[in-house]
C-alpha cells in the first residue's frame, strides 16, 4: 500500500478515517486552536463558585476548565470520586447532586454554584458505612475498588430514583410505577462499568438494601 | 523455605480462618473511597505539578522536528519532555516498544513528550500547544495478509512454538471423522478502571513512585533500567490498584515520564493516561487467526488433535500462546501444535488475562462442540470421553489432580442440561430463539518464589509485609488469613502492607501464580516467626501450639503480646519450589454452562444464565475466590459477544480506544451467575495446597456462549465477536 503524505479526502476515506484525523489534529493543534491561543490571556481566567459538599460549605476560585470531578479530586482532595475516562463512559466519577446521580467529569465545576453534592465520603466512612457500602461488602460487590464509589453512588441514587416513580428503558408499563426488580436495577446501572466483573454481586447488594424479593 | 515434597499435615489444615468466606479487610476502605490509588496521594509529597501526556499521530515513522514554544509559553507550564530532552533512555526487559518514542516512532499513540503544569487544565491546554511533523514510514498492520511472512518464533518462558507426538498427518488423514476449522479472536483491550497513573518524586538521585503496578520488583528493575540508575535508587509504591488484567504487569510511559517531568520541573510530578491515549499507547491482547484439525474414530475417540495458531507483535515481541492448553487437555495418541509470529507495527501485544489459553479456548472449544456435533455425540459426553490422567505428550507425568470430568458432569446437573435437545434452533421462548452451551475450562497453576517479613509486635499485634499487590483479587484478605491461622490470632489481629519495593519481593500479582505463591511466602515467615516466638521463651518449637492468641506448649501457655513485651520479634523467609511441578503437570479445570436467547428478528444476543463449576486446589477464601471467577466470566462474555479493538489498517492504529468505542460488559449484559468449587486440596503446589482460580474463570467461557448461540440458531460463527450481523443473514425468516 502507498503511504499518502497527505491524507487523501474522499467522502468515504474521510468517513472511515475520521478518527485519524481527529488524532492527528489533537496532537498537531488545529488553526482554529492557534488563532485562539494566540489571543489567550497570560493567565487563564478563574471563577468563584460556593457549594456544599457532604454538607460542608466551600468556596473555591477555580480555572473554569475545571470539571466538578477536579475540584473534588484535586481542589478538595475527596479522592473517593475517581476518575476513570474524564469522558462520561465509565461512571466511576459518579456523585449525587442535589439528589440527583451525575458524571461529575461532564460537569464543569462552575456550573455547580449553590448546590448540594454528596460523595462516597459523604455517605459513610469506615467505622460508620451506610447500608449500601456496608452491603457491597457483605456480597463481594467489587474487585479492585476503582469503580466502587461511582457504584455506590448509582445504588442509592437508583433505589432514590424507582422510588420517585422514575422510569426506565426496561420499565414495561409506564403508567404503574417502577419497581425494584433486577432486570430494572441492570437497565439503571448500566452506565457504570465495573470491568472486574462484579456486577452479580452489586445487584445482590442492591436488592438486599432495597429489601425486596428480586 | 524449600517446597521439594508435597506437603502433609500443617497448620493452615486446621481451617479456622484459612478457607472461611471471609469478607475483605479492605472492603470499609473500598467501598468508603478512602483506599488511596496512585494518581489520589495527596499525603506523600507536597507541590505536585501535572503532566500530561502527548502521544504520536502516527504509526511508524520518525519525527521530524517538535515546536514547543507555544507549548512553553503557555500559562502555568513549568517543563516538557521528549526523547530529545531527556538523557539517554534505556528500555525494560519487560517492555518491546520504547516508552518515551523519537525520533523513531514504533506504534501510534507511543508517548512522545510529557508537558509539566501548574494544574492539570494548563498541562492538557499546553499539551495540544505541541507543534509535531512526521514522516510517516509505510507499515504492516494486518495479521490475515501477514501469515507467508510470518516466523517461528523463540520459546516463550520455556514453552517451545511447536510440539509434536505420535504421527499426526497419518492420524488425521485416515480419521473417519474429521474436523478442519479457521476462527479468528480479534484484538482485546484490558480496559482497567483506574488509568496507569503514577506520582514520581526525586531526593537526590532517589527516585519514589507512587504508582498502579502489579509487579513490584520486576517493575523497580525496569525503571532503573530505563532511567539508567541503579535498583536501589528506585522505590516503587503500590498498595491499591484499579485493576490491572496484565495490563499493569509492566512499566507504562505515566511511570517513566513522570519520573523525568519531575527531574525537569525539579519538583514532584503526577501522570495519569488520559483514557482515549491508553488502548494505543499501552499493551493488548494480540488478534489470533487459529486452524484446528480433529480426528477421532466413529464411536468418538479422539485420535489426532492438530492446533496452528498465528498472531503478530512488534518487532522483538512474542507471540499469543494460544495453542499451550491444546497439549494438555484431551487424550489422543497423534498430535500437533505450531504458533507462528508475525511482524506488525500495531501497539505492543502482551498478557491480558489467561494469556494464550484465552483465545485458545475460544477456538479449540468451538471446534470440539463441532466435532461432537459431527459425531452426534452429547458435548459433555464427548469430553467426558477423552480425558485424560497424563500429560498427553509425556504420559509417565501425571496431573497432580484433574477433576475435568467432574466439573463437567456436576455442572450438567445443576445446570439441567439432560433436558437440552441436541439439535439446535428448535427451542423458542416468544420471540426468541433459546440454546445452551458448555466448553471446558483449563489454565496452568504457576507457583513462583515469593518472600515475607512478619512482625509480632507488644500489643500482639501481627503486621506482615512483602511486595505482593491485590489487584482486585484479594491478596490483602488471604494474606491476613494465613497469617492469623498459622500464629492463632483473629483476623482483626493481623494487619498486611503490600506493593512497597522496601518489603521482601513477592510473586506479584499475574499468571494466577499470586494467591497460592504469596501465601505459601507469608507462610514461611510465620513458620520462622513461630520458631523465634518460641525459642524467645525457651521452649521446644516442635509442639508449640499457637491458638487464641497464645502460644502454649505442655502446660504453660504466654499470651503473645507478652511473649514480645521484650520488644518486636521479626522474621522474614522466602518460599521457594523443586521439581514437583515438573514431576506433576499442575493444573486448573473447569466447566462452563451459558444460557443465550437470540432474538429471531434482530438477531440481538443476550446471555441468560451462567454457571461455572471449578476445581483449582484449595480454595483460600471462597468468596474472594468466586468473585474472581464471577468477574472472568463477565470477562470472558465481553469477549465472546462485543469485545474487538477495530485495526484501521491504512494508518495502523486501534480506531476504538476509548471505553465508548470499545464495549465491555455493562450490568445489562450479565446474568446472576452461579459458581461451584470442588472440595479439593493439591498437595504438590505448596503448604497452602492451593492453586489459582483468577484465570481459570476466563477460560472457555467465550467459547461457551458461542456454542449456545449456536445452539439456539443453528449459525455456527469462528470468527469473534459474535455480533448479530454474523447471524442476521442466516436467521429464520421473519414471518
Amino acid at each position: 500500500m502507498a503511504i499518502p503524505e497527505e491524507f487523501p479526502i474522499s467522502r468515504r476515506g474521510l468517513l472511515a478515517g475520521g478518527a485519524v484525523s481527529v488524532a492527528a489534529v489533537s496532537a498537531a493543534g488545529s488553526p482554529d486552536a492557534r488563532a485562539a491561543v494566540e489571543k489567550a490571556p497570560s493567565r487563564p481566567p478563574t471563577a468563584r463558585v460556593a457549594f456544599h459538599v457532604n454538607n460542608t460549605a466551600h468556596e473555591l476560585e477555580l480555572d473554569t476548565r475545571t470539571t466538578l470531578l477536579d475540584a473534588l479530586r484535586e481542589h478538595l482532595r475527596l479522592t473517593g470520586t475517581k476518575k476513570g475516562c474524564d469522558h462520561g463512559q465509565c461512571g466511576a466519577c459518579t456523585v449525587i447532586v442535589d439528589g440527583r446521580r451525575i458524571n461529575s467529569c461532564l460537569s464543569l465545576a462552575v456550573m455547580h454554584d449553590g448546590d448540594k453534592i454528596t460523595t462516597i465520603e459523604g455517605l459513610g466512612l469506615p467505622g460508620n458505612l451506610h447500608p449500601m457500602q456496608q452491603a457491597f461488602v457483605e456480597h463481594d460487590g467489587y474487585q479492585c475498588g476503582y469503580c466502587t464509589p461511582g457504584q455506590i453512588c448509582s445504588a442509592v441514587a437508583v433505589l432514590e430514583e424507582i422510588k420517585a416513580g422514575i422510569p426506565s428503558h426496561v420499565t414495561a408499563d409506564l403508567s404503574d410505577p417502577p419497581s425494584v426488580t433486577r432486570p430494572e436495577l441492570r437497565e439503571r446501572m448500566s452506565g457504570n462499568i465495573c470491568r472486574c466483573g462484579a456486577y452479580s454481586n452489586i445487584v445482590d447488594a442492591i436488592v438486599d438494601v432495597a429489601g425486596v424479593k428480586a | 523455605m524449600k517446597f521439594d515434597t508435597p506437603a502433609t499435615n500443617n497448620p493452615i489444615d486446621q481451617l479456622k480462618v484459612v478457607g472461611k468466606p471471609t469478607n475483605r479487610i479492605d472492603g470499609p476502605l473500598k467501598t468508603t473511597g478512602t483506599a488511596p490509588y496512585a494518581y489520589e496521594r495527596h499525603d506523600v509529597v507536597p507541590n505536585q505539578a501535572y503532566g500530561y501526556v502527548v502521544g504520536s499521530a502516527i504509526a511508524k515513522g520518525k519525527i521530524d522536528s517538535i515546536d514547543l514554544k507555544e507549548a512553553k509559553a503557555a500559562p502555568g507550564v513549568l517543563a516538557v519532555v521528549t526523547a530529545a530532552s531527556a538523557e539517554m533512555l534505556g528500555k525494560g526487559d519487560f517492555n518491546t516498544a520504547k516508552l518515551l518514542g523519537g525520533p523513531e516512532i514504533q506504534h501510534y499513540h507511543q508517548a512522545i513528550a510529557l508537558v509539566v503544569a501548574e494544574s492539570f487544565e494548563q498541562a492538557r491546554a499546553a499539551a495540544a500547544l505541541v507543534r509535531v511533523q512526521y514522516t510517516r514510514a509505510k507499515g504492516n498492520f494486518d495479521l490475515a495478509t501477514s501469515l507467508d511472512g510470518a516466523v517461528k518464533p523463540p520459546a516463550v518462558f520455556g514453552t517451545e512454538p511447536d510440539s509434536r507426538f505420535g504421527d499426526f498427518d497419518a492420524a488425521f488423514a485416515s480419521a473417519p471423522v474429521k474436523l478442519d476449522a479457521r476462527y479468528t479472536t480479534p484484538d482485546h483491550s484490558h480496559a482497567m478502571m483506574e488509568p496507569h497513573a503514577s506520582i514520581a518524586s526525586w531526593d537526590g538521585d532517589r527516585l519514589t513512585l507512587w504508582t498502579s503496578n502489579q509487579m513490584i520488583a520486576w517493575s523497580a528493575g525496569d525503571v532503573a533500567k530505563t532511567l539508567g540508575i541503579a535498583k536501589d535508587k528506585v522505590r516503587l509504591v503500590s498498595p491499591y490498584i484499579g485493576g490491572g488484567f496484565g495490563g499493569k504487569l509492566f512499566v507504562r510511559s505515566d511511570a517513566i515520564l513522570a519520573a523525568l517531568g519531575a527531574k525537569a520541573a525539579g519538583r514532584p510530578v503526577k501522570v495519569a493516561l488520559p483514557r482515549p491515549l491508553m488502548i494505543n499507547n499501552t499493551t493488548h491482547r494480540p488478534a489470533t487467526i487459529q486452524r484446528i484439525r480433529l480426528g477421532a474414530t466413529t464411536d468418538g475417540k479422539l485420535t489426532a488433535i492438530g492446533h496452528e495458531s498465528w498472531s503478530g507483535d512488534l518487532k522483538g515481541g512474542g507471540p499469543e500462546t494460544a495453542v499451550g492448553q491444546t497439549r494438555l487437555l484431551y487424550a489422543a495418541p497423534n498430535r500437533m501444535t505450531a504458533m507462528r509470529l508475525a511482524v506488525l507495527d500495531l501497539p505492543e501485544g502482551n498478557a491480558m488475562r489467561a494469556p494464550g489459553e484465552a483465545p485458545g479456548l475460544m477456538a479449540l472449544e468451538i471446534a470440539i462442540d463441532e466435532m461432537a456435533e459431527k459425531l452426534g455425540m452429547d458435548p459433555v459426553a464427548f469430553r467426558v470421553l477423552n480425558d485424560t490422567q497424563v500429560d498427553p505428550e509425556k504420559p509417565e507425568r501425571p496431573f497432580s489432580q484433574r477433576r475435568l470430568n467432574e466439573c463437567l458432569s456436576i455442572g450438567a446437573e445443576k445446570f439441567g442440561w439432560k433436558d437440552r435437545n441436541p439439535k439446535p434452533g428448535l427451542a423458542r421462548d416468544g420471540r426468541w430463539l433459546v440454546g445452551t452451551g458448555v466448553a471446558a475450562a483449563f489454565r496452568n497453576n504457576i507457583n513462583e518464589k515469593s518472600a515475607a517479613r512478619v512482625r509480632l509486635d507488644r500489643n500482639g499485634l501481627v503486621i506482615v509485609e512483602t511486595d505482593m499487590t491485590d489487584i482486585g483479587t484479594g491478596s490483602y484478605t488471604i494474606i491476613a488469613q494465613t497469617a492469623a491461622e498459622m500464629l492463632g490470632v483473629p483476623l482483626t489481629q493481623v494487619e498486611v502492607r503490600l506493593g512497597d519495593s522496601l518489603f521482601p519481593v513477592s510473586a506479584g500479582s499475574g499468571g494466577q501464580w499470586g494467591a497460592n505463591s504469596s501465601t505459601a511466602g507469608v507462610y514461611a515467615a510465620c513458620a520462622q516467626l513461630r520458631t523465634a516466638i518460641v525459642e524467645k521463651l525457651g521452649l521446644d518449637p516442635a509442639d508449640a501450639v499457637f491458638e487464641k492468641g497464645r502460644v502454649r506448649l505442655g502446660g504453660k501457655s504466654v499470651a503473645l503480646a507478652k511473649a514480645a513485651g521484650g520488644g518486636e520479634i521479626v522474621a522474614e523467609d522466602l518460599m521457594e519450589y523443586g521439581d514437583l511441578a515438573q514431576r506433576f503437570q499442575q493444573s486448573t479445570f473447569g466447566a462452563h454452562f451459558v444460557e443465550a436467547a437470540v432474538d429471531a428478528a434482530t438477531g440481538e444476543i443476550r446471555i441468560r444464565r451462567m454457571l461455572a463449576v471449578c476445581a483449582a486446589g484449595r480454595i483460600l477464601n471462597p468468596k474472594a475466590a468466586r468473585s474472581q471467577v464471577i468477574g472472568a466470566m463477565t470477562m470472558g462474555a465481553g469477549a465472546a459477544l462485543m469485545e474487538e479493538l477495530a485495526v484501521d489498517k491504512r494508518f495502523g492504529f486501534f480506531v476504538n480506544h476509548d471505553l465508548a468505542g470499545y464495549e465491555v460488559p455493562v450490568h445489562a449484559d450479565i446474568p446472576s451467575q452461579e459458581v461451584i468449587f470442588l472440595d479439593e486440596v493439591d498437595p504438590t503446589t505448596s503448604p497452602m495446597k492451593a492453586k489459582g482460580v483468577g484465570e481459570l474463570g476466563i477460560c472457555g467461557v467465550a467459547a461457551a456462549v458461542a456454542n449456545a448461540v449456536y445452539h439456539a440458531t443453528g449459525i455456527r460463527v469462528r470468527n469473534y465477536p459474535v455480533t448479530l450481523d454474523k447471524l442476521l443473514d442466516k436467521l429464520p425468516d421473519v414471518a
